[in-house]
C-alpha cells in the first residue's frame, strides 16, 4: 500500500515543468533536433549501491556546440567508494563546489527538457539517473535516447575481413575519429568526446542512406 | 562561465596570435562565448557576397579553403589556429570570397560582439588585425602601420581590397634566421648549415646583418683552397649584405635576386643593413611560392619537420596534378611524378614518426603499401592500406618487437590520416596486429592463403600481393616475395581461384550496351568505375603476371606491357588493356579532382559523347581479357 501512496505524493514543480514539455510537437529533422549529449561519473557499476558523482552535458544542434550552454555539476554523495578515486580523479575532499543529488536532478531535468539524449553506452547513464530519480519518488526520464556505442556499429562496413566487436569503448571511438582524449574521465570531457563521435557517426551514416531520427532510434 | 570545454578552447587559442596577447581572464571570458562548429568536407562556411555573420572563425582542426569566383582561384588555405572571416565584420562589408571546408573541420566561431572590445582595449590585438588586413596575410608579425580600430566604420587600410594578383602577394619568408657571429669558424658554420638544411648563413653583429655565407662561398672559397678550412666567417663572408624591407611582393623579390644575381635576400626591420634582421628569403622559398614544380615540392617534403606541414604541400601536389591533366600530359608520366611525390610524403611521415619513438627499431623492418598504392595507381587521396614486415626475432622477444612496431604503425597511420589518407574501413593497416608481422609470420600467413584459397583468402591475397616497399629493408621484402612465388608454383590451384575472383566483378554494360549504374545507396545512378571497370583489369593483370612468376612489376599498365612482351601472340590484346587501364585511371582522376573525392563514382551526364565512346571501348577490351582468363585457367571447371 505504501508504494501506491508514494506514487500519489505531489511530484515537485520542476518535474511537472519537465514532463509538460513532452506534450508539444518536437522537431523531426536532424538539423533542428536539440540533442543533449551527456555523461555521468559514478562510484561504480552497481545500479542500486552506487551513486552519481558528477554529470556533464552539452547541447548539440545542427553540428554546433555552444560552449556556455553546458551542464557541469558535482554531487555531494554520502556513499562513496574509495577505489574509484583513481579513475575519475574526483576526490571526496576536493574543493569543487558540490550540490545535493536532488538539486542536481532538478538542474539536469531543466537542461534536458524534451531533447533527444545521446550518451556512450547510454543505458548505463540513463539507468543511474532513473535510480536517482526513484530515490525521490520520481518517475523515469522521458527523453528519447541514442547510444553512440550502438550507432557506431552501424557505420562499420560489412566485410569478412573486418572483425567486429560486441562493444566499442569511448577510447576506441576517439582513436578511430582522431578526437583528443585529454579530458577523458571527467563527465563534461567525456560528453564532449561523445558529441564529436556522434557527429562523425551521423555524417558517416548519411553518406550511406537517408538518416532520420526514427531510423537512428530503431 | 568557465567549464572544462571552455578551458580547452582557451588552451588552444592562447597558442596563436592575437589571442596570445590576451590576459588569461579575458581569454577565459571570450572562450566561454564561443560556439564549436563541425563542418564536413566541402561544406560551406560562408559565401562570396553573403552578408557578414555575427561571428568570425578560427580553425581548430582540419583546414578551410578560401576561394574566389567559384573555385577558380584559391586564395588561401587556413590551417590550425588561423583566423578567417574577420575582416568583413570589422569593415562591415560582405564576404569577398567563399570559405569551404577542405576536409572535415572543427571551427571555433567567435562572436564579434565579444571580440571587438578586446581589439579596442589591447593595442597588440588591434595592431595585429590592422596589420593582417593591410598586408592581406593571416599572420604578419609587424609593428609599424600603427592605426586605430576605434573609429566608426572602416579605416582606409581596411577598405581597399585589391583584386588578388598573385605576383603582388606579400611573400612568406622564413623567420627562423640561421646565424652566427663573425669569428665563428667555417667548420662550425658548415655543420650548422647542414643540420638546419639551409643554403645560407647570416653573420650578425649586435643583431645587425654584417655579412652572409652561402653554399657557393664554401665551394668557391674553401673547397678551391683559396682560404684554409681554419678561416673565420669574417674572412669569407660576402659583405655588405643586400637587404630589403620585410614587406616585399613576390615580383619585387624576383627582381631583386635577378638584379644582384644572388640567391638569398636578407630582410630587415626597415630595409637597410642598419636595422635588425627579421628574416631570410631564399630562391627556394621564392620557387615554392611561384610554382608547384616537382623538384621544388620534393625538396620541400624532405625539409618538413612536422607532419602538418606535409599537408599543405599535398595541396600543391594536387594543384600540380590538375595542371598536368589539363595540359594532357601522358598519364604514365603524370602518374610517375605524382606517385613519386606521394611516396616521398609517406616516407617523410614514417621518418618523422620514427623520430617520435623513444628508441630505435629493435630489428630491421619494412613498411609496405598495399592495394592501389602498392600498384602506384593512387593519384588522389584514398584510403590507406599498409602493413609492416619485420625481421625474425627469438621467440621470447617477439611480443616486445611486435609492440614496438605496432606503436610505430599507430603513429604513422595517424600521420597519414593527417595528410589526407583516410583510415581503411576494413582496418587493413599496419597498426592492426594482423598486418604487423615478422617475416616467418607473414610466410605462414600467405602460405595459408595460397594453400586454402577460400573467398576471403583470395580477397586478402588480391589486396596484399600488390604490396610495394615504401620504406625500410629491401631484403625482408624480397624474402617474402620469393616465398610467395615458390608457394604459388606448388599450388597451381591457387591461380584458378585467383582467376575466378578476377571474373567476379559486375559487368559495366547491360544487354543493350547501356551503362549499368548503381541502383541505390548514396551513389544511386552513378557509374562505379572502380568496381565495374578498373578492378577486372587489375585483378586479371595480377593473376597473369603471378602465373608467369613475376612479382617485380606491380603497376597494372606496366604488367600488361610486360605480358605483351612475354606473349607475342596476345600482344595486341594486352597492349589495348594497358591503354584501357590508363584511360580509366585518367577518367577516375579527373572525376576525383572535380569532386574532391576518390573519383570512384562517375556522374554519366557530366561526360560528353566522345568520352562515353572511349569508356565503352575499354569495356570491349575487358570482355576479351576475361574470356582469355576463363579459357586459360579453365575457370568453368571450378564448381560454382
Amino acid at each position: 500500500m505504501r508504494i501506491f501512496k508514494k506514487k500519489k505524493i505531489n511530484v515537485p514543480n520542476f518535474w511537472e515543468a519537465y514532463a509538460a514539455q513532452f506534450e508539444s510537437m518536437q522537431p523531426q529533422s536532424i538539423e533542428e533536433i536539440r540533442f543533449v549529449v551527456l555523461d555521468t561519473e559514478t562510484t561504480g557499476f552497481d545500479y542500486e549501491k552506487d551513486r552519481i558523482l558528477s554529470i556533464g552535458a552539452l547541447v548539440l544542434q545542427n553540428n554546433a556546440i555552444a560552449v556556455h550552454e553546458v551542464l557541469e555539476v558535482y554531487l555531494d554523495q554520502y556513499y562513496y567508494h574509495a577505489e574509484n578515486v583513481t579513475i575519475h580523479g574526483i576526490l571526496k575532499e576536493d574543493k569543487k563546489q558540490r550540490i545535493s543529488e536532488l538539486e542536481a536532478l532538478q538542474l539536469l531535468l531543466a537542461f534536458l527538457g524534451n531533447s533527444v539524449l545521446v550518451a556512450h553506452h547510454a543505458a548505463f547513464d540513463v539507468r543511474m539517473i532513473n535510480e536517482a530519480l526513484k530515490r525521490y519518488g520520481l518517475p523515469k526520464l522521458r527523453n528519447k535516447v541514442l547510444d553512440t556505442g550502438v550507432l557506431y556499429k552501424r557505420t562499420l562496413i560489412r566485410s569478412p575481413l573486418l572483425e567486429r566487436k560486441e562493444q566499442y569503448t569511448l577510447d576506441e571511438l576517439a582513436d578511430k575519429y582522431d578526437i583528443s582524449k585529454r579530458d577523458r574521465h571527467t563527465a563534461l570531457g567525456d560528453a564532449y568526446i561523445t558529441a564529436l563521435a556522434f557527429i562523425k557517426i551521423t555524417m558517416k551514416l548519411r553518406k550511406k542512406r537517408k538518416v532520420t531520427l526514427k531510423w537512428l532510434l530503431s | 562561465m568557465k567549464n572544462i570545454i571552455s578551458e580547452r578552447v582557451a588552451d588552444f587559442l592562447k597558442r596563436f596570435p592575437p589571442f596570445n596577447e590576451l590576459h588569461p581572464k579575458d581569454l577565459d571570458r571570450l572562450s566561454a562565448e564561443i560556439v564549436i562548429l563541425y563542418k564536413e568536407k566541402d561544406q560551406q562556411v560562408f559565401q562570396e557576397n553573403e552578408a557578414p555573420h555575427e561571428q568570425f572563425y578560427v580553425v581548430h582542426k582540419g583546414a578551410v579553403i578560401l576561394q574566389k569566383e567559384r573555385q577558380s582561384t584559391i586564395v588561401d588555405l587556413c590551417d590550425e589556429g588561423d583566423i578567417f572571416g574577420l575582416r568583413p565584420l570589422m569593415a562591415n562589408e560582405h564576404y569577398k570570397m567563399d570559405a569551404v571546408a577542405y576536409e572535415d573541420c572543427i571551427l571555433y566561431a567567435i562572436p564579434i560582439a565579444a571580440f571587438k572590445p578586446l581589439a579596442q582595449s589591447y593595442q597588440e590585438v588591434g595592431d595585429f588585425l590592422i596589420e593582417s588586413f593591410a598586408s592581406n596575410t593571416r599572420n604578419p608579425y609587424a609593428k609599424n602601420h600603427r592605426g586605430s580600430l576605434h573609429g566608426e566604420g572602416a579605416s582606409p587600410e581596411q577598405e581597399e581590397v585589391n583584386p588578388v594578383l598573385f605576383d603582388l602577394q606579400p611573400i612568406a619568408y622564413s623567420k627562423k634566421i640561421v646565424s652566427c657571429s663573425p669569428d665563428t669558424d667555417i667548420k662550425t658554420i658548415a655543420q650548422k648549415m647542414t643540420k638546419k638544411k639551409v643554403g645560407a648563413m647570416l653573420i650578425l653583429q649586435n643583431k645587425l646583418p654584417m655579412g652572409i655565407i652561402t653554399d657557393k662561398d664554401l665551394r668557391n672559397k674553401i673547397a678551391t683552397g683559396k682560404f684554409p678550412i681554419t678561416s673565420k666567417a669574417i674572412d669569407i663572408m660576402s659583405s655588405p649584405v643586400i637587404t630589403y624591407p620585410r614587406q616585399m611582393t613576390i615580383a619585387q623579390a624576383q627582381m631583386a635576386m635577378m638584379k644582384s644575381n644572388i640567391s638569398h635576400l636578407c630582410l630587415t626591420q626597415d630595409g637597410t643593413p642598419n636595422s635588425e634582421a627579421v628574416g631570410i628569403l631564399s630562391k627556394h622559398d621564392l620557387m615554392l611560392e611561384l610554382g608547384n614544380n616537382p623538384a621544388v615540392l620534393m625538396k620541400a617534403i624532405k625539409r618538413t619537420r612536422k607532419i602538418k606541414k606535409i599537408k599543405t604541400i599535398r595541396v600543391r601536389i594536387t594543384e600540380l596534378l590538375k595542371r598536368y591533366l589539363a595540359q594532357n600530359i601522358p598519364l604514365t608520366l603524370t602518374s610517375k611524378i605524382i606517385t613519386e611525390l606521394n611516396d616521398a610524403c609517406i616516407k617523410q611521415v614514417i621518418k618523422l614518426s620514427l623520430k617520435k619513438m623513444t628508441t630505435a627499431p629493435p630489428v630491421r623492418f619494412a613498411w609496405l603499401a598495399m592495394g592501389s598504392q602498392g600498384r602506384s595507381e593512387q593519384l588522389l587521396h584514398t584510403d590507406q592500406d599498409n602493413a609492416i614486415i619485420f625481421e625474425d626475432v627469438p621467440k621470447e622477444q617477439l611480443s616486445k618487437a611486435k609492440s614496438y612496431f605496432l606503436a610505430l604503425a599507430k603513429e604513422v597511420n595517424k600521420g597519414l590520416k593527417e595528410i589526407g589518407y583516410a583510415y581503411c574501413p576494413a582496418e587493413m593497416m599496419a597498426s592492426n596486429p594482423h598486418w604487423c608481422l615478422s617475416v616467418s609470420e607473414w610466410k605462414n600467413k600467405v602460405s595459408h592463403w595460397i594453400g586454402n584459397p577460400g573467398p576471403d583468402e583470395v580477397l586478402l591475397s588480391s589486396i596484399f600481393f600488390d604490396y610495394n616497399r615504401s620504406y625500410g629493408d629491401a631484403e625482408l621484402v624480397k624474402a617474402l616475395t620469393e616465398h610467395i612465388l615458390h608457394d604459388t608454383q606448388k599450388y597451381p590451384i591457387f591461380f584458378l581461384h585467383l582467376a575466378k575472383g578476377a571474373l567476379q566483378s559486375p559487368s559495366p554494360t547491360g544487354f543493350f550496351r547501356q551503362f549499368l549504374v548503381e541502383a541505390d545507396g548514396a551513389h544511386k545512378d552513378f557509374f562505379d568505375v572502380k568496381r565495374r571497370a578498373l578492378m577486372p583489369l587489375v585483378d586479371a593483370a595480377r593473376v597473369l603476371t603471378l602465373s608467369h612468376q613475376i612479382k617485380s612489376v606491380n603497376n597494372t599498365a606496366e604488367r600488361f606491357e610486360k605480358l605483351a612482351e612475354l606473349e607475342p601472340k596476345q600482344r595486341e590484346l594486352f597492349l589495348s588493356c594497358s591503354y584501357a587501364i590508363k584511360a580509366l585511371l585518367k577518367f577516375r582522376t579527373k572525376q576525383g579532382l572535380l569532386h574532391n573525392d576518390s573519383g570512384r563514382f562517375i556522374a554519366l551526364d557530366t561526360l560528353n559523347k566522345a568520352e562515353k565512346v572511349k569508356l565503352k571501348r575499354t569495356f570491349k577490351t575487358i570482355k576479351e581479357l576475361q574470356e582469355l582468363i576463363r579459357v586459360r585457367f579453365q575457370v568453368s571447371n571450378l564448381l560454382g
